[in-house]
């Protein structure tokens, strides 16, 4: 597979929903690149990264998540990946993330971060099985000098509470 | 079908080796789903699910989808969930509370204690239809029991009583509640389902073995190590997962150790290998002053020593459930085919315990039993290459040597491995397979 440079990223203070589209479609093409490490960068150290088990859930600690990962815990899934006694992920899926439906939600007065939906349809293949899996995104972006970083991103998957083989590919 | 007599059946199981048809006949499949889920006392879940009169939930038996409610009488019943009129599911909800099973295709309407309520048009079933409604109700499953809160069904009319089929096992049951404050447990947390292809025995015979997790949770291991030492771990979430996956890098030593004990009817437990005291309550650690305060305040400093003192990891019922008492986690097994099994992961609270302690129950079953948990997705993924090389013809044994030879009798009548790594919890599991399978009813 082909991987190529990507542009620098705009540090802009005025970010248009355009830049914040190629910001998403950057964080998906180093996700079907498998350039964690990358990908890694671009949370901010107090990130979290979540996909709920329940529809609707509110509360990470009380009720079961499916990934519920600060910064270290996202670092130990990354350093895994690369593991060659990774069972799961070696060899890594191969995947397409399609990332639609972009709109900017109304800022939350406590946080500063830019508040960001959209839809995710990913498309995993580990040999001799292609999945699919639906969700529906929230990204809190943070302008930092080094430009947008993901603060926050939670993942509802359509089927998180059905009968589900073993997830070993990202989001 | 194939049929099997007791002689070949026989040759299927040996002292250090079994057959790999046992993982891979389809035939045999189903043979186990009448002569072993279909006779033996299944875990079906714990009566925290079911408080209330109404109450109910869904879970299957063998396959075949059944309720378990609570009458209004309080009492917990397990009935079939088919229509006695067309056959459909007459409860498609997973879990709530009802005064009544409504069929969906005719409007048949059945109590919680299955009892069949009315008909629509019930005069064209004639001038008897009020007597025939007597004999329509739903199917009870032939035998329910709990022990400690947990429920159990029989899908045979007869069979050993629950307490004998249980036997040493019930101290681990015990373990589980007696360390709750109040002496009651509840389903918290929300239920991890997950699936794999690859046979039923397969995680039951994982979840005691204690050689694996140097090997199928190295990877998780080592990159938990690497990212440098957890925090103070006052509370933390992160910690519990990132401790957890340390400890599976104990060194052999540490397994050799374990304690494995083979109990009848094939159940097993296995001692603990934690070290860290941030992780286990009988360990000491400061954090859980609190807890031991609670404990301490309903029994007494003596019996919460006594309490905390017992050192089990996990506890196999066999053939359908495994649950780990220091950790607040029971899982149930549903064999679906020959070659694909779901597994269902539940958490508990001891209630009167710190809330902070139901947050380090969650943590833990994110990193133990999450469907993409860094620990459990290599299980998984190991029971699919084993399924897969087991489908090889020309090597036909499974070998199950480890520690043969050397078991132990224990005073109390139970059996125990030479040393902690021995194959007997295996070993164990699969004589009991013979004699489900070749028993006559």
């Amino acid at each position: 597979m082909q991987t190529h440079d990507l542009l620098p990223e705009q540090a802009s203070h005025d970010v248009t929903l355009r830049d914040i589209e190629q910001f998403l479609y950057r964080e998906a093409y180093l996700l079907d690149h498998n350039r964690l490490e990358e990908w890694f960068a671009l949370f901010t150290t107090d990130a979290t990264y979540w996909i709920p088990l329940e529809a609707n859930q509110t509360d990470p600690l009380g009720t079961c998540s499916i990934i519920y990962d600060d910064h270290r815990l996202l670092d130990i899934r990354v350093r895994q990946a690369s593991h060659t006694w990774a069972h799961a992920r070696n060899p890594l899926a191969r995947t397409c993330h399609q990332v639609t439906n972009v709109m900017l939600l109304p800022s939350e007065d406590s946080t500063p971060e830019l508040r960001v939906c959209s839809n995710l349809v990913l498309v995993e293949y580990r040999p001799d099985r292609q999945r699919v899996f639906a969700g529906l995104c929230e990204h809190r972006l943070r302008k930092t000098d080094g430009g947008l970083k993901i603060a926050f991103k939670r993942i509802d998957l359509v089927n998180s509470e059905a009968e589900l083989d073993g997830i070993a590919v990202l989001f | 079908m194939q049929t099997y007599t007791r002689d070949h059946l026989a040759q299927l199981i040996q002292p250090d080796r079994v057959h790999r048809d046992i993982y891979s006949d389809p035939d045999l499949f189903e043979l186990e789903m009448k002569q072993i889920f279909g006779q033996a006392w299944l875990v079906l879940g714990h009566e925290s699910q079911i408080p209330n009169p109404g109450d109910f939930f869904r879970t299957d038996m063998a396959r075949q989808p059944v309720i378990v409610t609570r009458h209004v009488d309080g009492k917990v019943q397990v009935l079939l969930n088919r229509c006695q009129h067309r056959g459909s599911l007459v409860c498609h909800k997973q879990s709530g509370n009802t005064r009544q099973f409504v069929c969906p295709y005719h409007g048949w309407a059945y109590a919680t204690d299955g009892e069949l309520r009315a008909i629509p048009i019930i005069q064209g079933y004639g001038a008897d239809a009020k007597e025939k409604m007597k004999t329509l109700g739903l199917s009870h499953v032939p035998r329910v029991a709990s022990y400690r809160g947990f429920i159990f069904a029989s899908l045979a009319p007869s069979g050993p009583p629950l307490e004998d089929f249980l036997g040493y096992m019930k101290t681990s049951f015990d373990d589980f509640v007696d360390r709750s404050p109040t002496g009651e447990i509840e389903v918290v947390g929300g239920v991890f389902k997950h699936a794999y292809n690859g046979n039923w025995k397969l995680v039951l015979e994982n979840h005691n073995d204690t050689v694996h997790p140097a090997h199928v949770h190295l990877s998780s291991s080592d990159a938990a190590l690497q990212i440098g030492e957890p925090s103070s771990g006052e509370e933390g979430y992160a910690d519990i997962a990132i401790r957890q996956m340390r400890q599976n890098a104990a060194p052999v030593a540490v397994w050799e150790k374990l304690e494995l004990k083979a109990l009848p009817y094939g159940h097993s437990i296995m001692g603990d290998y934690h070290s860290d005291s941030r992780l286990v309550s009988g360990l000491g650690n400061p954090v859980f002053k609190e807890y031991y305060e609670a404990l301490e305040k309903r029994v007494g400093k003596e019996r919460t020593a006594e309490i905390l003192a017992v050192s089990r990891f996990n506890s196999l019922v066999y053939p359908n459930c495994s649950f780990m008492s220091q950790f607040r986690q029971l899982r149930i097994v549903h064999p679906v085919s020959v070659d694909r099994t779901v597994v269902y992961s539940y958490s508990f609270r001891l209630k009167g315990a710190p809330e902070k302690m139901v947050h380090d129950t969650v943590a833990f079953a994110n990193v133990a039993n999450g469907t993409a948990s860094w620990v459990l997705t290599d299980d998984l993924e190991v029971y699919e290459r084993v399924q897969t090389g087991l489908s090889a013809q020309l090597s036909d044994w499974v070998y199950l040597g480890r520690g043969h030879g050397g078991d132990v009798l224990d005073a109390d009548g139970t059996k125990r491995g030479a040393t902690g790594t021995s194959e007997i919890p295996i070993r164990n599991q699969c004589a009991a397979w013979l004699d489900y399978m070749t028993a006559e009813h």
